[in-house]
């Protein structure tokens, strides 16, 4: 059973009602299925209002839901043969950022993704998604690999940023961020970034600068946390609801601004509700974006990508 | 889309009241770290460091230009692009008017072309007193400008970083910048143009973690701040102190991402040197 966030609550409410009839039912040999399907059909009707009318900040806790499926998860779904590779060959390998070679639909390509954990122990030894330069060089080589045997590449976003640690600075995290952007800006095979959970700052950009944009339903991206913007910018950390707001992050704001391409539909209730049925949405969408992209010239692939972030920027009234 | 809301500002350019660029600050100051109170009018003469610590004060973007660029040689392009305010956040359109008065700038980035010791540039210079630096939209499509100007007029560029980072209020556009940016650099480097970034106090966040870790050639004025995550929030994140002159330039040099630091006093003649290297033909 998963968490179960404040807002579902009418919808938990329901079917606690529902798995109670059936016991009662079952109990006292009295057929109540009339009353179950209405209860059954109401609670679907719950879940699609809620869910249709989420605030930013219930996306950010669905975002972040323990259970969401994480990178490797969805490795697991839409990648067959994976074989993950490990380190930068400079100092070492990180665990926040996973990456390897599989067949998606048959077709080779190289998956990188930032891992979060399920729970304290996995977050502990994934540094919650949080990657070191190391995380960020060994994207780059297995980019440059992918280039190298004409492979397009897939990244998965799912961090709250780059770490903030000493190691981290002293092997130059911010040149590992610039360097793989650079990477990217001139990598000759498609990019394709699909924002899964969070992204956020330059941490969730340095494996993001793909030809396509694509963000689930629920996911959330932006320059930083609702947390740190309201820390920083109100000096008052209690206001991430109304940070969540005010700067953007949900996946159809991202879309509006003209930065992701195409918002990947979660089933009902999050992708944690069905996790398979996600992937599935995402196999799709990643299926048909990578069709679109192979018919271009390595040439016209560049361009387009140049153009793509050339253009960010505001939209006129 | 960018194009066509940056050519309606156009229209409704602004001249920057160039009078309050050198808004008075009395006649004496105080060194921010060994508190010698120094003359202002000594203070400009030795390129604002003081006599007695060697600290490099903050710099305006004019006081830059006129420090680095030949005499009357510097040119601003896109003085007049406004800043915008894409959520159009109440708070933000306050801090916009406020950085415009405090810094006499339209934005925290000033271009333009010009020369150093006859050597014909183009040069970004960010302002750390237009909020702290920071790179929004119009600050990227500043410095994306003045990366392709380099290229399409086949000039070296010299880029002066100074920032917090990424502005916050324009959210995901603000990130975007750093791919922007570091797209149009990645054309330029292809075009075989000459780029040297110079880090100056302080250079954090997006900037540092695009265009400005990016030159051929990297310098920083003497203990600059630089990196990617600002030293609070490191400490408090890691609950301790974190050692005396760690991120500054001389640490950045140490651990191999800064190619030379570079006094104030020695800053134009040693661009010119770098320059004159990377001249084509007869030197
Ligand atoms: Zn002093």
């Amino acid at each position: 059973m998963a968490a179960i966030l404040e807002f579902e609550k009418p919808i938990q409410e329901l079917e606690n009602k529902i798995s109670e009839l059936r016991t009662f039912s079952k109990e006292k040999g009295i057929d109540l299925s009339n009353e179950i399907a209405i209860l059954e059909k109401r609670a679907v009707e719950v879940r699609e209002l809620i869910y249709s009318n989420l605030t930013a900040w219930q996306h950010v806790l669905i975002a972040r839901h323990p259970e969401r499926p994480n990178t490797s998860d969805y490795i697991n779904y839409l990648f067959q043969d994976f074989i993950e590779m490990h380190g930068d060959r400079y100092y070492g390998d990180d665990p926040a950022v996973i990456g390897g070679i599989g067949r998606f639909n048959g077709r080779p390509v190289t998956v990188i993704g930032q891992l979060k954990g399920k729970d304290t122990k996995e977050n502990l030894a994934r540094n919650f998604g949080m990657a070191h330069p190391e995380g960020y060089r060994k994207a780059m080589r297995l980019m440059k690999q992918a280039e190298k045997f004409n492979r397009p590449v897939v990244c998965f976003i799912d961090t709250p940023g780059a770490y903030p640690g000493i190691g981290a600075e002293e092997r130059g995290q911010f040149e590992a961020i610039a360097r793989s952007i650079l990477i990217m800006a001139t990598l000759k095979v498609p990019i394709i970034a699909v924002v899964i959970g969070e992204g956020f700052s330059g941490g969730a950009l340095g494996i993001g600068v793909g030809d396509r944009i694509l963000m689930q339903e629920h996911s959330i991206y932006s320059v930083i946390t609702p947390e740190g913007y309201a820390s920083i910018l109100w000096k008052d950390s209690t206001r991430n609801r109304e940070a969540a707001e005010t700067i953007r992050i949900v996946a159809r704001d991202i879309q509006k601004l003209g930065v992701a391409d195409k918002i990947v539909p979660e089933p009902v209730g999050g992708a944690h509700r069905d996790p398979a049925a996600a992937a599935g949405f995402l196999g799709e969408a990643i299926a048909e974006t990578m069709e679109e992209l192979l018919e271009l010239a390595p040439e016209a692939l560049l361009a387009r990508r140049y153009e793509k972030y050339r253009s960010i920027g505001n939209l006129a009234d | 889309m960018v194009l066509e809301a940056f050519r309606k500002q156009k229209q409704t350019t602004v001249q920057p009241d160039t009078e309050n660029r050198d808004i008075p600050d009395g006649i004496w100051i105080k060194c921010s770290r060994c508190e010698e109170i120094l003359l202002n009018k000594d203070l400009d003469k030795n390129y604002k460091v003081c006599h007695k610590c060697g600290f490099h004060f903050r710099l305006k973007a004019a006081e830059r230009i006129k420090m680095i660029l030949d005499e009357g040689s510097f040119r601003e392009i896109d003085a007049g692009i406004l800043p915008v305010n894409p959520f159009k956040l109440a708070d933000y359109e306050r801090k916009l008017r406020e950085a415009r008065d405090k810094s006499g700038l339209n934005e925290a980035v000033v271009a333009g072309e010009g020369s150093i010791e006859g050597v014909p540039v183009i040069t970004a210079i960010m302002d750390t007193n237009f909020m702290m630096g920071s790179m929004g939209t119009v600050v990227g499509e500043k410095i994306t400008r003045a990366i392709e100007a380099a290229a399409a007029q086949k000039k070296p560029l010299i880029i002066f970083a100074a920032s917090g980072g990424a502005r916050m209020q324009e959210g995901i556009l603000s990130l975007m910048q750093l791919a922007k940016t570091v797209e149009a650099l990645a054309r330029l480097s292809e075009a075989g143009q000459l780029y040297i970034s110079v880090l100056t106090d302080p250079t954090t966040g997006g900037v540092s973690a695009s265009f400005a870790a990016l030159g051929d050639i990297i310098l920083a004025e003497p203990e600059a701040m630089i990196g990617f995550t600002g030293p609070r929030v490191i400490e408090q994140t890691i609950r301790q102190k974190l050692p005396e002159g760690f991120q500054r330039a001389e640490f950045f040099e140490q651990h191999g991402f800064v190619d030379k630091i570079v006094p104030r006093s020695q800053m134009k003649e040693t661009l010119a040197k770098l320059l004159k290297l990377h001249l084509q033909g007869e030197q």
